[in-house]
């Protein structure tokens, strides 16, 4: 993951990339033959010695806690990849402390950055739904279709495990469209092709706003061909379910103020994506950098997949973790 | 290059809008004959280049091809490489160094892990040209008169600025295949000037091109400016911004513009090949007049 966020880092205008650090000597051989790059090996020597104003961080999630806290600590921005941390305590103390530092701290939780699900928090928002009485997540794609794939993924104290990997964005993009989920009211985490993780995560979930609704993510699903996100939201004068391509809503009544007509209103991610600078894998990771480095230069809040915001993330992961058992 | 060429993304079930209608793409060419009665269907109104992904079905329909030297010998393909999702399951499953072993053929793989990763890193250009290599096997005997870095990883290597690993894939695709370099790439007007600044004249770039300016990076109106001032073999792709624009209206827009040599399309009916064909060359005709 780390090497698209360079690249996209290296496109970016306003972005001077002063240190990049990898684990791996074919890695920064290759950057700085090719890319000229000045790469370490040590990150806490990188940050010493290059002073960056922000740093992204997309290294195992269990390294996230010691990595983020050395940079805050240092009042650097941080964007870190998600999930935020692999347990609430750790991710607390860190919201804290960019907080008390006042830098500037996102997650990668991508989803946000996706125009369908965005219009959909707009109808949410605007009222049009009337009241929220329920919702499913689902997402389902292709990483672990057979047995005997032993990387990270299949490591839980790793972060590996489709609650972690896949199921994550789910909740985070339910916790943004809704409110936060507090209550799990049972879960089911299921090994279909991993020995160590779950390949699918199954769970009945209820948010602070206490609407409840249905979790199913299944990450060994080869009928997608890529990972695919869909949520739909229930209420009582409409209902949407919406992908990252294609947006369904279904209105009882026609609702000028956002411009929906009574019955079935569909809209494509063509007509509601704004174009980037560089585009490497969807608009979406492009963007969600644009917003970091622009938060950064001041130009926006801070306010979207905040720390705070992933916490939340968190703390509904591990909710699920203590219903499954 | 001809002036309409074929593309695959429906064969694939690649939809940009629609998860369903990927899955009904998927369902209608589950077999390879679909595939080819759809080719020739494109071949029947003059559309005589396919320009397709190194994906593994693609072998089987050079097979096809191969079988029937007198049937396809006006027929060319663009080969796009490489099938990226091929090589990231691959890293998933294998890692970096298994997967190159794996997808990088011959004794080299033995010499160079004998020699350890060390040469490994010191020489990427020539595993570049093992890969190529290797993604070229399934096309022997068939006519590739241009091969393309898939937009994946020539955006990859913009960003990275790697500027010398695309050159390099134009020198190789020239020398050892005797074929011409394509790229393809969602950053048009940033990749001219990098190929520009590499010596390479007037490059062929396939990149989204489009009334709406989708995946058009930086948006439409630098797209425009660099077609119109700067000197490129420029094949539009996305003309209708993923099914945004009526057909008509996009093909109409991409038509009227300014040194657009090719125009890549893709379609799963006989009467949506038909029908595009015929509004292209409906509006080449008018602009022409």
């Amino acid at each position: 993951m780390g090497i698209s966020h360079l690249s996209i880092l290296g496109a970016h205008p306003d972005v001077e990339v002063v240190g990049v650090c990898d684990t791996s000597k074919m890695v920064n051989d290759f950057l700085s033959k090719h890319g000229g790059f000045n790469c370490f090996t040590d990150f806490q020597k990188m940050v010493d010695e290059v002073k960056p104003q922000a740093v992204v961080v997309a290294v195992p999630t269990k390294f996230h806690y010691s990595v983020i806290k050395y940079l805050l600590e240092k009042g650097i921005s941080v964007f870190a990849e998600k999930p935020f941390c692999l347990n609430t305590a750790q991710g607390e103390e860190l919201v804290a402390l960019a907080a008390k530092q006042k830098v500037v701290n996102q997650v990668g939780y991508h989803n946000k950055f996706i125009g369908t699900f965005g219009e959909v928090k707009r109808v949410i928002n605007s009222g049009a739904l009337g009241e929220i009485i329920h919702f499913v997540g689902e997402s389902y794609g292709p990483v672990v279709i057979k047995a005997k794939q032993e990387t990270w993924r299949s490591d839980p104290s790793e972060g590996g495990g489709c609650l972690l990997d896949y199921a994550s964005h789910v909740i985070d993009l339910l916790n943004d469209l809704l409110a936060p989920v507090t209550k799990v009211k049972g879960a089911i985490l299921q090994s279909i092709y991993s020995k160590n993780v779950e390949d699918a995560v199954y769970a009945l979930l209820q948010t602070s706003s206490n609407v409840s609704g249905v979790l199913s993510v299944n990450w060994s699903d080869e009928t997608y061909r890529k990972m695919s996100t869909t949520v739909t939201i229930v209420g009582t004068k409409g209902k949407i379910i919406s992908d990252a391509n294609e947006l369904k809503v279904f209105l009882k009544d026609e609702d000028k103020k956002i411009g929906y007509s009574k019955g079935w209103n569909v809209k494509y991610i063509t007509d509601l994506t704004e174009q980037v600078e560089f585009y490497l894998r969807g608009e979406e990771y492009s963007a969600q950098l644009d917003y970091f480095i622009k938060a950064v230069g001041g130009k926006v809040p801070n306010t979207i997949n905040t720390f705070q915001s992933a916490w939340y993330t968190d703390r509904a992961i591990d909710l699920i973790k203590k219903s499954a058992v | 290059m001809e002036r309409i060429l074929f593309g695959d993304n429906q064969f694939f079930a690649v939809n940009h809008i629609s998860d369903e209608k990927s899955r009904a793409q998927s369902i209608k060419f589950r077999e390879d004959s679909a595939i080819i009665k759809t080719l020739d269907e494109a071949r029947a109104v003059g559309v005589n280049t396919f320009m397709c992904t190194t994906h593994d079905r693609i072998a089987r329909i050079c097979d096809v091809i191969r079988k029937d030297p007198e049937k396809y010998k006006d027929f060319k393909i663009y080969p796009c490489m490489p099938y990226a999702h091929k090589y990231a399951n691959a890293v998933t499953e294998l890692g970096i160094a298994g997967t190159i072993k794996q997808y990088v053929p011959g004794n080299l793989v033995g010499t160079m892990f004998k020699g350890g990763m060390a040469y490994l890193s010191k020489d990427f250009h020539s595993i570049m040209e093992l890969l190529i290599d290797a993604e070229m096997k399934m096309f022997k005997g068939v006519n590739t008169p241009v091969v393309f870095l898939q937009n994946v990883i020539t955006d990859l290597f913009l960003g990275l600025r790697a500027y010398d690993i695309l050159i390099g894939f134009h020198d190789y695709v020239k020398k050892k295949y005797n074929a011409e370099a394509g790229f393809i790439t969602m950053n048009m007007p940033k990749l001219l000037d990098v190929l520009e600044q590499g010596g390479i004249q007037n490059p062929i770039i396939c990149s989204s091109i489009n009334k709406v300016g989708f995946r058009m990076s930086g948006g439409v109106e630098i797209y425009e400016e660099t077609l119109r001032t700067r000197k490129l073999r420029a094949i539009a792709m996305q003309v209708l911004g993923g099914g945004a624009i009526h057909p008509k209206e996009a093909l109409e827009y991409v038509c009227g513009l300014p040194n657009i040599e090719s125009i890549l399309f893709g379609a799963s009916s006989k009467a949506n090949i038909e029908n595009t064909v015929e509004t292209i060359h409906h509006f080449d005709e008018l602009k022409q007049a």
